[in-house]
């Protein structure tokens, strides 16, 4: 079998352009991304899938070689599975710019803390000084 | 056709029907209730039995609408996949319990009751149904489905209410679960391009014939994707990052059972279709990294959940290190483990929702003197906490015996360094938990001050536990007892599992028979 070179740079483009766009924090940006991916790898099942042939039906060709069902199945499979993600990645962007009027997507806060206290290097594991950083917090919030 | 492989398809069936009538129930909270609990025990007693049969008579293999392997689906029950349903429906049932425990409006509250569906139970269905359907699948297509399956249900259930912080969790860790998907997705391409097809059985024998080098990046790119599953360092700081936002039987289900389904993949296709083992050096290598980075996480955390999620990660490395190992012991000892597991970080994260329930918060600088408030809950925490650690004679110790042993057996300076890794990485678990403990369940309760955004419990805490919430935790934690108790009958069973992995025959004249080229 010989595979198409073309289909091949046309899969290789779209799924490094989809990883490019994958690593942004815009959640829309990444959805693209990760549309542009799935689609590159449903090019990829047609290379796989080899030269196009005759109708895989029995008794409706000319006898010549037929095309391979299977990846066409696969592929079919993939595309739906895709369809409903996007929906529901579409409709948690949609909850995040409901939220915060933004899509981007934020640090972890608790994780912040904690590698701002190994910055820090604050040892304390005693819980009264956290309490009391948090109160503090707590405080100021309610004084502004 | 065995006697009893016309169960196998009920295992996915069921489930999805039981979804199907939830929806079709809204609002009649018993109906649904009813459905739920008597499907996850249907799928409980088929499976049980399916291990027996399994155990006696070999794998039970469906060929789905009559079509041979080369052509169609083939569903397979050996030993590895009835345990790994047994458990994983063991815990959906606990956690739904929790769940019906907690009350029909606990998650509908989150969004100011205005939930258009409770769709808890019927997408805790759908989860069980993908769950199944990776672990009896013998297709790598049809693997990828349920794994899809599985996401989508978990993507619902970690944007529960959506809330800020969900959906920014959420975000994470949907966008790392459709990479992983993507790589899976790509590696079926792959494979599918150099052998023309994706039945198990069929790929263990091709894979065979086509050259090395070929086989190594298929290899790479198929371990690669479920190792972003199952929480593998370097590819695994999504989970911390996720998992703590969730409800706690949201978590607790999680914990639970998706990780291990990334494990699952992982036995299967070390064993069955890339037996030669090049790249168990590069496993064992991130198993130790796993273990040590994991555990290092969690003795800084001060969340309960965001430590129980660590030691998550971290305990997966024992896992890989099983795998990595490749004998029949060292696979064996990582079925025994992965058994182990899931009970025992499902029970941890369950009893964390007690200890929501009663101190009113996760973080353990904010609670303090639990084990005089609560005994009972100290005693619920106290006892997976130590088998996590692996303190003897619990079940932890047990699989890490096996795993040290089947490590020692081969012999070589790596496995004796992952020996070691993992002796250290028990003692530090120990620490971690030891640490919590301290904070949490010792010392005085926490004096309310103002400005505090919630309000500790000081005493009468059982108005906070129920008997709806305690019962189904009470009934895991002595399932993962029970575990120590059947160790030995459990470990020939795994024994028997894995000498069938690491041998293949049995798996593909099981699967092929007749067709056998």
């Amino acid at each position: 079998m010989t595979p198409n070179l073309t289909l091949i740079l046309v899969a290789a483009t779209m799924l490094g352009t989809g990883v490019y766009l994958l690593l942004a924090r815009s959640i829309v940006r990444a959805l693209v991304g990760f549309l542009l991916m799935s689609n590159g790898i449903n090019v990829l099942y047609l290379v796989a899938s080899g030269p196009a042939g005759e109708v895989p039906i029995l008794g409706e060709g000319d006898g010549g070689a037929i095309s391979d069902p299977i990846p066409q199945a696969l592929v079919l499979t993939a595309i739906v599975i895709t369809l409903a993600l996007t929906a529901f990645v579409l409709s948690l962007a949609h909850r995040a710019w409901q939220l915060g009027r933004d899509d981007l997507l934020e640090d972890d806060e608790e994780s912040a803390r904690i590698h701002r206290r190994a910055e820090e290097n604050d040892m304390a594991s005693d819980s009264e000084d956290d309490a009391d950083l948090i109160a503090a917090e707590f405080a100021e919030e309610d004084d502004g | 056709m065995n006697e009893f492989s016309w169960m196998v398809p009920l295992l996915v069936v069921l489930p999805l029907v039981g979804a199907g009538i939830n929806l079709a129930a809204v609002g009649r909270t018993r109906v649904q209730r009813l459905a739920s609990m008597s499907v996850l025990t249907a799928v409980l007693i088929i499976s049980v039995v399916l291990l027996f049969a399994a155990d006696q008579r070999g794998p039970q293999v469906v060929h789905v609408g009559g079509w041979a392997p080369t052509d169609g689906i083939v569903l397979i029950v050996d030993r590895l996949s009835a345990l790994m349903v047994i458990v994983s429906t063991v815990v959906t049932m606990a956690v739904l319990r929790y769940s019906i425990g907690q009350g029909r409006s606990s998650f509908d509250n989150e969004s100011d009751g205005h939930a258009p569906l409770p769709v808890f139970h019927p997408t805790i269905l759908v989860l069980s149904a993908g769950v199944s359907t990776t672990f009896i699948s013998g297709d790598l297509f049809h693997m990828y489905v349920g794994f899809e399956m599985l996401l989508a249900a978990s993507f619902v259930l970690l944007t529960l209410g959506g809330t800020e912080a969900r959906v920014r969790a959420g975000v994470t860790y949907v966008f790392v679960s459709l990479l992983s998907s993507m790589l899976f997705l790509l590696a079926i391409a792959m494979i599918y391009a150099a052998t023309g097809t994706v039945n198990l059985a069929i790929l263990a024998t091709r894979l065979e014939t086509i050259p090395h080098d070929t086989s190594v990046v298929l290899h790479v790119l198929l371990i690669l994707g479920f190792c972003v599953k199952a929480a593998v360092f370097p590819m695994s700081g999504w989970l911390p990052d996720s998992y703590p936002t969730a409800p706690a039987p949201v978590t607790a289900v999680f914990a639970g059972l998706l990780t291990k389904v990334g494990i699952y993949a992982l036995i299967r296709t070390q064993t069955l279709l890339f037996p030669d083992g090049t790249l168990n050096t590069l496993l064992m290598w991130a198993a130790l990294l796993t273990m040590i980075v994991g555990i290092l996480g969690a003795v800084t955390q001060d969340d309960i959940k965001r430590m129980l999620s660590f030691t998550l990660v971290s305990h997966i490395g024992y896992l890989l290190f099983g795998i990595s190992v490749g004998s029949s012991a060292g696979v064996s000892a990582a079925i025994f483990y992965v058994l182990h597991h899931i009970t025992i970080q499902t029970t941890l994260f369950l009893v964390t929702g007690l200890v929501e329930r009663v101190g009113g918060t996760t973080a353990s600088s904010h609670l303090g003197g639990l084990a005089r408030i609560s005994p009972l809950l100290g005693i619920l925490f106290f006892v997976p906490a130590m088998n996590l650690a692996g303190i003897p004679p619990f079940s932890g110790f047990l699989g890490k015996v096996g795993l040290m042993q089947a490590g020692v057996e081969q012999g070589t300076w790596l496995s004796m360094t992952l020996v070691v890794g993992s002796v250290v990485t028990s003692l530090l678990t120990l620490y971690a938990v030891a640490r919590i403990w301290g904070r949490a369940f010792w010392g005085s309760p926490p004096q309310v001050e103002e400005g505090m955004t919630y309000t500790p419990a000081r005493s009468g805490s059982g108005r906070a536990m129920g008997a709806g919430v305690v019962m189904p935790t009470m009934a895991l934690v002595a399932f993962g007892l029970g575990l120590t108790l059947v160790a030995g009958p459990l470990f020939e069973i795994t024994d028997r599992a894995s000498l069938d992995l690491v041998l293949r025959e049995p798996y593909l004249l099981a699967v092929l028979g007749e067709w056998r080229q």
